[in-house]
């Protein structure tokens, strides 16, 4: 046993340094390696697939989501969830399509979609932060409200008359290659990141996932954070709802449907824990791109779509298995080796 | 008993007060449409909801033990699909053939979650979420992402559920089966009461004998076998088969248990509940076109009743434990 001259009985000694293997076992690397198999698999199938031009185009079938998934994972991060971000897509597109009917311009309407988004939140958090209701029955009931309210308005119909300045957001390059939507991304992922990870409000994120009643009783004041984090959903939910608007022009009612399941198992395949308290953004991004290539490889190969998602649920499963597969052979193993002794 | 504390009896307990409100609901519907009030109307609203009542049962059994399915729709697809190609193939069979065989093919998905869930120890809402995908995606691979069309199926595959036993069909003679044997199951039987003890405190189960992982895959098995039924009853009843049948139902099949007062923090819920709750929605969905709505506004209407159900059930469950039991079960997951 090692000790310092200056370390006391109550002291908390520093956490070893991480041995390289610990950091292969990381969730980012594993899902790093799975990337690069992709990477060569794909690239050696077809091709199309390591031109430039089509791999910043294929960022234009996840970018939505993906901006969806980087509040999810603070949402999940903190004990709750999310299922309502589908719904309030096709909430903030209907009535971004009934603005346009009236007449209102491309600002006017980018504000329609996100402050649509963001009250559709606050709804969410006042019934789950204010009132204490469970996060997914009161987000499977808006699910079904929001989405049913786009169906009361449109119908069977859909609004395709968007004014012509709109489809920047969703169909526009920046530097002639890269897409706004993915670029835009990238920004707030890195926001995310640094709040996440490098301030008190990421801090505190992780300690209401731990531990909510723990996290009351150091002060933080956690149905505020709870209520603001589902207000940020619903704002990016929005948000998403703009971008996609504008890249598809028009707006019907069953607009992103089954979007959250898929957003969902991107943060849960980016090593989110479902129980709360562990994540990185890190690792959500490298799921989405990796989510996003397996997504765009298969199309090349003119696989199906839905076979894919075969593919993302096992991958879902196995990833998921792996850590915890390892946990239980080492505890086996300790214990065979103690009972030997 | 004087009439306010019946009121209070029927109304303290969620299944009576389910009731009445259905009762409410079917007068109301009944004074705009008299003809909904028949006992044919009737028939036909029962028959249209029975393989929800169904899957409403199995998803309660999982909740009960603080999980979630979510691949109960996927699983109806995909053993839907199974059954369709099966008397694609062998048209020759007889119709307990399909039955049993979905029901084994059911239960096997249904296991397939349970491992995982019970022996691997993964949450059940990742679990399941992985699945939904796959069975879903499986069934794409499975027909080559062909319909089945009626016919294509064997005569007798597509026009049991719809024959009549006794004056009714044989899909509510199933449904009429199903359920009370459930009920039987969950109040009776040790292996249903351990889904309680085991969804009220999973180590408070554990150290009185209750082996909860046997039980655990035991509730995610059954609910597959009841899903995997209602695959062939689906595509039997509507003579086709196809990969998005029954998609989205998942979180309705979870809706139906909220109204029914399944608590999804686990330990709470009876099996007339949810069978009451999946009936308050079947109920709506068919008066609607009765009454002259737009069938548009059936999920906005079940949304607002789903948020409301929500609300009641946290009413009703603050007043029961201690304060710091409470605080405890106010954070589940």
């Amino acid at each position: 046993m090692s000790t310092n001259a200056s370390e006391g009985r109550a002291a908390v000694r520093d956490r070893a340094a991480e041995s390289p293997w610990s950091l292969l076992r990381r969730w980012e690397a594993i899902l790093l390696v799975f990337l690069g198999i992709v990477f060569v698999i794909n690239s050696n199938a077809t091709p199309y697939f390591l031109n430039i031009y089509n791999l910043a185009d294929s960022t234009f079938n996840f970018s939505e989501k993906a901006i969806i998934a980087l509040p999810m994972a603070l949402v999940i991060i903190a004990r709750d969830i999310d299922i309502s971000v589908a719904s309030i897509i096709a909430l903030s597109s209907m009535l971004m399509g009934l603005a346009a009917e009236a007449g209102l311009g491309v600002p006017g309407l980018v504000v329609v979609g996100l402050a649509t988004g963001a009250t559709a939140g606050a709804f969410n958090g006042f019934l789950i932060a204010g009132l204490g209701l469970p996060a997914i029955v009161v987000t499977i009931g808006t699910f079904t409200l929001f989405r049913g309210i786009a169906f009361v308005a449109l119908g069977d119909g859909a609004v395709t008359q968007y004014p012509a300045g709109l489809a920047y957001f969703g169909q526009g390059y920046i530097g002639g290659l890269i897409p706004f939507e993915f670029v835009l991304f990238l920004v707030l992922a890195v926001i995310f990141g640094v709040v996440l990870h490098m301030t008190v409000i990421g801090r505190r994120i992780y300690a209401i996932g731990n531990n909510p009643v723990a996290a009351r009783f150091t002060g933080i004041r956690v149905d505020r954070y709870r209520f603001v984090l589902f207000c940020l959903t619903g704002l990016m939910s929005g948000l998403a709802a703009v971008l996609l608007t504008s890249r598809i022009g028009s707006t019907r009612p069953n607009i992103a449907l089954g979007w959250e399941l898929e957003i969902i198992t991107m943060v849960v395949l980016g090593g989110v824990s479902i129980l709360g308290g562990i994540g990185t953004i890190l690792g959500v991004v490298i799921a989405v791109l990796l989510v996003g290539m397996v997504t765009f490889g298969f199309g090349l190969l003119n696989v199906p779509g839905i076979i894919m998602t075969v593919f993302i649920g096992s991958l879902l499963i196995v990833t998921i298995s792996i850590p915890v597969v390892i946990q239980a052979v080492r505890v086996r193993a300790a214990a065979r080796a103690s009972s030997r002794r | 008993m004087n009439p306010a504390a019946l009121l209070a009896t029927v109304t303290g307990r969620r299944e009576p007060a389910l009731a009445l409100l259905i009762v409410l609901l079917l007068v109301l519907i009944g004074l705009r449409a008299p003809f909904f009030i028949t006992l044919d109307s009737f028939e036909g609203v029962l028959t249209d909801t029975s393989i929800l009542m169904m899957l409403a049962v199995a998803e309660m059994l999982v909740i009960l033990t603080r999980g979630i399915d979510l691949s109960l729709a996927a699983n109806v697809a995909l053993t839907g699909m199974a059954m369709a190609l099966l008397s694609q193939a062998y048209p020759d069979l007889p119709v307990i053939a399909y039955v049993v065989g979905a029901m084994l093919f059911g239960a096997g998905l249904g296991a397939f979650n349970g491992f995982f869930v019970a022996v691997v120890g993964l949450p059940p809402i990742v679990v399941t979420l992985g699945t939904l995908s796959m069975f879903r995606g499986l069934v794409f691979v499975l027909s080559g992402g062909a319909w089945v069309n009626k016919h294509e199926m064997s005569v007798t595959y597509q026009t049991f559920p719809m024959n009549r036993f006794l004056g009714l069909p044989h899909l509510l003679w199933i449904a009429i089966i199903v359920i009370p044997l459930m009920w039987v199951f969950m109040r009776h039987t040790k292996a249903g009461r351990s889904l309680y003890a085991i969804g009220g405190n999973p180590q408070a189960a554990r150290y009185v004998g209750v082996p909860v992982a046997a039980r655990l895959f035991m509730a995610y098995a059954l609910a597959g076998l009841i899903a995997g039924l209602s695959g062939y009853l689906w595509t039997a009843r509507f003579a086709i088969a196809y990969t998005e049948i029954a998609i989205g139902l998942e979180l309705v099949v979870i809706a139906a248990c909220v109204i029914g007062g399944v608590s999804i923090a686990g330990g709470v819920g009876t099996i007339p509940g949810a069978v009451l709750g999946a009936l308050f929605l079947g109920i709506i969905a068919n008066a609607l076109p009765v009454m002259g709505w737009s069938p548009f506004w059936k999920q906005a209407i079940s949304g607002a009743i789903i948020l409301v159900a929500v609300v009641v059930n946290s009413r009703s469950e603050r007043r029961k434990g201690k304060i710091i039991v409470r605080r405890a079960e106010e954070h589940p997951r």
